[in-house]
C-alpha cells in the first residue's frame, strides 16, 4: 500500500538522517568546524601562533603538557564563541593544541545556567584538570565550579565573570574602559551633543550591566548628552529589532545608540540601515568586523569596538595551563608570557585584561574577517 | 451515501455544507465574519487608544515597522491555520523557518551572484520537505500531530544547528537587492505588507469556495464522520502540513532578508507564538472553524501590542503578561461565541422539525 | 463500539507492553553508557544527573495525572519561574523563610486553580489555555523580578545543590528523594485508589465518566492544582540548586517535561499510562543525555536524539499495532 512505503520513508528518514549526521560529524566539537572555512587572516594568524606558541612554550618549560582543558562558552553556536574558541580562528583550542594539551569545547545550546551547568558536571567526569568558562550567570554556576576546584580543578572564566567561584578571570578589557570608550566614540561622534539610548542583551547579563554602569557614569562628563533610555534585545534578533524601532519611535529627538553587543548592534544596524536614519541617528557599540562591514560601507556605522576574541581565547588558554602547571598562582602582580600575545600581568581581583578595546572603522575593518 | 465529485470548484454559497439548511449556514457564516471584523474593531480601537497617547504610534515608520515585523508572522499564520482547522497543530514551524534561513541564505555566501528567485525557491524547497514529512507522518502514520510537530521541532532545529556549526551568516554576503526586499514601499506601505495581503486574500478565498478546502473543515469539526462521508482525510491533512512547511520555508527566506544576520537561532520559540496569534485570530484550537482573514488579524495585533509597548514606554517586562492575558481572553470569547452559535443553530433546526 | 471498561483494558494490556519495552531501553542505556564511558555509573555522575533533572522529573509526575485525564498542561515550566520569582523577591525583602514556603505554595496552587477554572467552568482547549497562561505566568515572573537577579539564599538551603541527600554517599540529591517519594505516591494514587481509576475513565470519555458519576470538572480541577502545588515546589528547588533567582528561570523546559511524558507512553488523548512508564522514561531521558554529554557526541545533536525518541515512542506502539491488524485474518468487505 502506499501509505505504507510512505510511512516506512518517513520513518526512516529521521532515523538515517540521524545515523548520517553523527557519524559525520567527528567525536570532538572542539576539533571540527565543517562549514564556513576561515579566512587567510587567521589561519596564518594560527601559524605564527604555533610557531611562537612552539619557541615559548620551550622557553616556559615548566608548563605541564598532555592536560584535559575542557573550554565552555555561554552556548554553543555563537559565532563569536566559535571564534574565541576553536582551532581554525586561533582561539584557545589553537593555543591549547600549541602546548601539547588536549583541547575540547562544549556547553549546552541555551545561554542558561541550566544548560551550561550539565556541560561543566560531564566536564569535570572526564577528567578535566582546567575548566575555562564563560558564565551565563555570576552566581549560579558557584556550586559546580567550587565542588571542581576542590577537585584540584583549574577554573578560570573569560569574557563573562563568575567572581566568586574562580582563580582567574580574564577580561577582554578593562570593564570600566569598555563603558567609558563606548561613550566616548559616540560623543565624538556627535559632536558632545544629543539625546542617546543603549539596547543592551539580557537584563541579567553581568558585563552588560557592569559597563552600562560605566557609561552612564561617562555620560556624565558631557553635560550636553544624555540617556533617554535602555532597552533589553536579549540577544535575539526579533527582539532587538523591535526594541530598536521602540527607541525611534518614542523618542524622535534621539541622536545616537549604543549597543554593546554582537547580536543587539546587527539588529539596530538593519533598522538604522535606511535613507531617513542613517547618519541622522548614529551607532556604535561592539560589533564583529563581519557583521558590520556592511554598514560601514553604506555609512550607517562610522566606528566601533570590540576584541578579537580568538586573543581572549588564546590568552585564556595560556592562563589556565599556567595555573594548572603551578607556574602562577593567580595572585596580582605576576607574569606570563601568552605565546604570539606577549606578556600580561595579573591585575587586581585576579583579573587579567587582553587589551583595550579595538575601534574598528572603514580605515581597517577589510583587514578582518572574523 | 457518498456525495459525487466532479470538479473541485464548487457554486453553492460558502458555509453551506450541503446537508443543512441554507440559513443555518448563513448565520453560521455571519457569525465568523463577525469574530473577524471582532479583531479588526480590538485592532482599530487599541491602535486609537494608543495613538491618543501618542501620536507618533501612527507615523509612517511606525506602520511600516509594523507591517513588516507581522509579515512573517502572518505567513505563518496562514499555514498554520490550514493545519489546525483540520484539528492538527504544526509545532515545527519556528524550526524550519531557521534551517530555510540558514540554508537559503548561505547559498549567497557561496555562490555569489546567484538570482534571488532561486534563492527563494530553494527556501520553498526545504520547507516542503519538511511539510512533507510531517504530512506523511501524520496523515498515513495515524499519530498525534502534537506529538510528530514536536519531534520535528527538536529535530529540524538540531539539524540546523549541526549545519551552523556555530557560524553566522552575515549581512555584508547578501545582496543589496535581497535586503532592499523588506525596505521598499509603494506610497509608504511595504510591498512585503501587500504581497502578503495577496496571498491571504487567495487564501480566504480558496477555503470559502472550495470543496477541498470545506472538506478541512468538516475534518476538524468530526474526523471519523468526515471519513464516513467518503472525504480523503489524510490526502487533505498531508495537503495541509505540505503547505505549512513550504510557507514556513518562504517565511525563512523574508527572515533572512529582513535581518541580515542569521544563525541556529533564528526562529526559536516562533511555533507558541504563531499558535497564539492563530488563537486569538479566532481559529479553533480543535478544528473546524476559522479563517485566515482572522489568523493575519491576530498576528498584527499581537505585533501591534508588543510595538505599543514599546513606543509608550510601558515596561516591556509587562509584555509576555499582557500578550498571555490577551490569548486567554480571545479563547474564552470564542468559545462563548461557539456556544451561543451552536445552541442557536440548534434551536432552529428543531424549530423546522 | 467497544465499552469504558473494555477500552480501559485494553489500555492497561498495552501499557504492559510499552513499559517492557522501555524497560529494555533503559537497560540498554546503561549498558551503552558504561561501555562508552567509565564514569557513567559513577557515584558522582549520578549525583549529576540527579541535579540537572531531578526538577523536570518532579514535574513530570502531576503531568501525567494531567495527561491521562484527557488534558495537558503546558504552563509548568512558568510556574516554576513564577514561583522561583516570588521566592526571590520575598526573599530580599526580608521575609522568613517559612512565611516564603507558604506563599510560593499558595501562588502554585492558585495558578493551578486558575488553568482548572478556565479548562473545566469555562469549558476552554486545554492546550490553548494553558498556552496563555504559558505566557502569563512567565510575564508576572518578569514583572515580579524585573531586570533584577537575587543570589543571595541561606547556604542550608542551597546546600541540596551542592551535596546529596546524607546516608547515600553523596551520591543522592534532594531532587531525586524527592522524586522516588512523590512518584510512589502518584504511582499509589493513580493505580490503587477510586481517585485513580476514575482519572483514567475520564480520560477514556468524558461524557461516560460524568455519566458514571465522577465529579469530571472538580478531579480536573484538582489535577491542575496538584500541577501547580509541584512545580512550585519544583520552582524552590530549582532556585535554590543554582542560587539564582531570575526571571528566566526553568525557560522551555515545558517541552522536555512533554517529551518524557509521551516517551512514557501516557497517550496525548488520555485514558493510558502509568507511573512506572514515566519513572522508565525519566531514566531514560536522563541516562541518554547524559551519556551523549560524556561520550563527546556532538551536543548541537541531542535535540535530535530527543526528536527521534519522540517519535519512536508513537510509531513503534503504532507498528505492533499495524503488524497485528496485518497478521490477523481479514474480515468480509461490507
Amino acid at each position: 500500500m502506499k501509505s505504507r512505503r510512505a510511512l516506512a520513508l518517513a520513518l526512516a528518514l529521521p532515523v538515517a538522517a540521524t545515523a548520517a549526521l553523527s557519524a559525520c560529524s567527528s567525536s570532538t566539537s572542539g576539533t571540527s568546524s565543517s562549514s564556513a572555512p576561515a579566512s587567510t587572516a587567521a589561519s596564518s594568524a594560527a601559524s605564527t601562533a604555533a610557531s611562537s606558541a612552539a619557541s615559548s612554550a620551550a622557553s616556559s618549560s615548566s608548563l605541564k603538557t598532555g592536560l584535559k582543558v575542557f573550554v565552555i562558552p555561554k552556548q554553543l553556536g555563537q559565532s563569536y564563541f566559535t571564534t574565541a574558541d576553536s582551532a581554525n580562528s586561533g582561539g584557545a583550542i589553537a593555543a591549547l593544541n600549541a602546548l601539547g594539551e588536549t583541547g575540547t569545547e562544549t556547553s549546552g545550546t541555551a545561554a542558561t545556567p541550566a544548560a551550561q551547568i550539565p556541560a561543566i558536571q560531564a566536564a569535570i567526569a572526564k577528567g578535566a584538570n582546567a575548566l575555562i568558562v564563560s558564565a551565563t550567570d555570576p552566581t549560579a554556576l558557584c556550586p559546580t565550579l567550587n565542588a571542581a576546584m576542590k577537585k584540584g580543578i583549574t577554573v578560570v572564566t573569560y569574557d563573562s565573570d563568575a567572581p566568586t567561584c574562580r582563580s582567574m578571570f580574564i577580561n577582554q578589557a578593562s570593564t570600566a574602559q569598555i563603558g567609558t570608550s563606548e561613550v566616548d566614540v559616540l560623543a565624538k561622534e556627535l559632536n558632545d551633543t544629543g539625546q542617546i539610548a543603549i539596547v543592551s542583551a539580557a537584563s541579567s547579563a553581568t558585563n552588560q550591566n557592569a559597563w552600562i554602569g560605566y557609561m552612564k557614569q561617562e555620560l556624565k562628563k558631557f553635560p550636553k548628552m544624555s540617556l533617554a533610555a535602555v532597552v533589553y534585545g536579549n540577544d535575539d534578533a526579533t527582539t532587538s529589532t523591535q526594541v530598536t524601532q521602540g527607541l525611534l519611535e518614542q523618542y524622535p529627538n534621539l541622536k545616537g545608540i549604543i549597543s554593546p553587543t554582537t547580536v543587539g548592534i546587527a539588529a539596530a544596524a538593519a533598522v538604522l540601515d535606511t535613507p531617513k536614519y542613517r547618519g541622522k541617528v548614529l551607532l556604535t557599540g561592539l560589533g564583529t568586523p563581519d557583521s558590520m562591514k556592511k554598514f560601514v560601507a553604506d555609512g550607517t556605522v562610522q566606528e566601533f569596538e570590540l576584541w578579537n576574541p580568538a586573543d581572549l581565547g588564546y590568552l585564556a588558554a595560556y592562563a589556565a595551563v599556567e595555573l594548572a602547571s603551578g607556574a602562577i598562582t593567580g595572585a596580582a602582580g605576576q607574569t606570563f608570557t601568552a605565546g604570539k600575545l606577549g606578556p600580561f600581568t595579573v591585575g587586581t581581583d585576579n583579573t587579567i585584561l587582553l587589551g583595550p578595546p579595538f575601534v574598528f572603522n572603514s580605515a581597517n575593518i577589510n583587514n578582518f574577517n572574523f | 451515501m457518498r456525495a459525487v465529485i466532479t470538479s473541485g470548484r464548487d457554486p453553492r454559497p460558502p458555509g453551506d455544507s450541503g446537508g443543512g439548511s441554507a440559513g443555518a449556514g448563513n448565520l453560521a457564516e455571519r457569525v465568523f465574519r463577525i469574530r473577524e471584523s471582532g479583531i479588526l474593531v480590538v485592532l482599530v480601537v487599541f491602535v486609537a487608544v494608543t495613538t491618543l497617547a501618542q501620536p507618533r504610534f501612527l507615523s509612517e515608520a511606525n506602520i511600516q515597522f509594523i507591517l513588516v515585523d507581522t509579515t512573517v508572522f502572518a505567513l505563518l499564520a496562514l499555514g498554520e491555520t490550514m493545519v489546525v482547522i483540520s484539528r492538527n497543530v504544526d509545532l515545527s514551524v519556528g524550526s524550519v523557518l531557521g534551517l530555510s534561513a540558514y540554508a537559503s541564505s548561505n547559498l549567497f555566501g557561496h555562490h555569489a551572484g546567484i538570482p534571488i528567485p532561486v534563492v527563494f525557491l530553494v527556501g520553498l524547497a526545504i520547507g516542503l520537505v519538511c511539510g512533507v514529512a510531517n504530512g506523511v507522518m501524520v496523515a498515513a502514520g495515524r499519530v498525534p500531530s502534537l506529538v510528530v510537530t514536536l519531534a520535528t521541532l527538536y529535530i529540524i532545529r538540531g539539524i540546523d544547528i549541526l549545519m551552523f556549526s556555530g557560524q553566522q551568516v552575515v549581512e555584508a554576503v547578501l545582496p543589496n537587492a535581497f535586503l532592499a526586499i523588506p525596505k521598499s514601499t509603494v506610497l509608504g506601505v511595504p510591498d512585503l505588507a501587500i504581497a502578503v495581503a495577496a496571498v491571504i486574500v487567495v487564501g480566504d478565498y480558496y477555503l470559502r469556495n472550495y470543496r477541498s478546502a470545506r472538506e478541512l473543515y468538516a475534518i476538524g469539526s468530526n474526523p471519523e464522520a468526515a471519513r464516513l462521508a467518503g472525504i480523503p482525510v489524510g490526502r487533505r491533512i498531508f495537503t495541509a502540513f505540505a503547505l505549512s512547511g513550504a510557507i514556513a520555508g518562504i517565511a525563512g527566506v523574508l527572515w533572512a532578508a529582513q535581518y541580515g544576520t542569521i544563525d541556529s537561532s533564528a526562529g526559536t520559540g516562533y511555533e507558541l507564538q504563531v499558535v497564539s496569534a492563530v488563537v486569538v485570530g479566532g481559529v479553533a484550537i480543535f478544528g473546524g472553524s476559522g479563517s485566515v482573514v482572522g489568523a493575519a488579524l491576530g498576528a498584527l495585533l499581537l505585533g501591534t501590542i508588543t510595538t505599543a509597548l514599546y513606543v509608550l514606554g510601558i515596561s516591556p517586562f509587562w509584555d509576555q503578561a499582557i500578550w498571555g492575558a490577551l490569548l486567554l481572553l480571545a479563547i474564552t470569547l470564542d468559545q462563548t461565541i461557539t456556544e451561543r452559535l451552536t445552541s442557536a443553530l440548534r434551536q432552529r433546526r428543531t424549530r423546522h422539525v | 463500539m467497544s465499552s469504558l471498561a473494555d477500552r480501559l483494558r485494553a489500555a492497561g494490556r498495552g501499557a504492559a507492553r510499552w513499559e517492557t519495552g522501555l524497560a529494555i531501553v533503559v537497560l540498554a542505556v546503561i549498558i551503552g553508557g558504561s561501555a562508552a564511558s567509565p564514569q557513567f555509573l559513577t557515584g558522582s555522575n549520578v549525583f549529576d544527573m540527579g541535579l540537572s533533572n531531578g526538577e523536570i522529573a518532579i514535574m513530570t509526575l502531576p503531568m501525567t495525572l494531567v495527561v491521562i485525564s484527557g488534558e495537558i498542561d503546558l504552563s509548568v515550566a512558568s510556574m516554576l519561574g513564577m514561583s522561583s520569582a516570588l521566592l526571590g523577591v520575598l526573599w530580599s525583602h526580608g521575609w522568613p523563610m517559612p512565611a516564603i514556603f507558604v506563599a510560593v505554595a499558595a501562588l502554585g496552587l492558585a495558578a493551578g486553580a486558575l488553568n482548572g477554572l478556565l479548562v473545566t467552568r469555562l469549558r476552554l482547549p486545554s492546550l490553548a489555555v494553558t498556552i496563555g497562561t504559558l505566557a502569563l505566568y512567565r510575564g508576572i515572573a518578569t514583572i515580579l523580578l524585573g531586570p533584577t537577579t537575587v543570589a543571595n539564599f541561606p547556604t542550608a538551603y542551597t546546600n541540596l545543590g551542592v551535596n546529596g541527600v546524607p546516608g547515600t554517599n553523596g551520591d543522592v540529591t534532594y531532587s531525586t528523594l524527592i522524586f522516588v517519594v512523590l512518584a510512589i505516591g502518584f504511582g499509589v494514587v493513580l493505580h490503587a485508589t477510586p481517585f485513580g481509576r476514575s482519572i483514567y475513565a475520564m480520560g477514556a470519555s468524558a461524557e461516560a465518566a460524568q455519566f458514571a458519576g465522577i465529579r469530571v470538572k472538580r478531579i480536573k480541577t484538582v489535577l491542575y492544582m496538584i500541577s501547580g502545588l509541584i512545580c512550585a515546589l519544583a520552582g524552590v528547588l530549582y532556585t535554590f540548586r543554582l542560587n539564582t533567582s531570575v526571571e528566566n528561570n526553568g525557560l522551555g523546559l515545558e517541552l522536555d517535561v512533554v517529551a518524557i511524558v509521551l516517551l512514557a507512553g501516557v497517550s496525548i488523548f488520555g485514558g493510558k499510562g502509568s507511573m512506572i512508564g514515566v519513572v522508565l522514561a525519566v531514566l531514560v531521558f536522563a541516562g541518554i543525555q547524559n551519556a551523549l554529554l560524556l561520550t563527546n557526541f556532538n551536543q548541537e545533536a541531542t535535540g535530535i536524539v530527543t526528536g527521534a525518541l519522540l517519535l519512536a515512542s508513537v510509531f513503534v506502539p503504532n507498528a505492533a499495532r499495524w503488524i497485528r491488524h496485518l497478521t490477523r485474518p481479514r474480515t468480509q468487505k461490507a
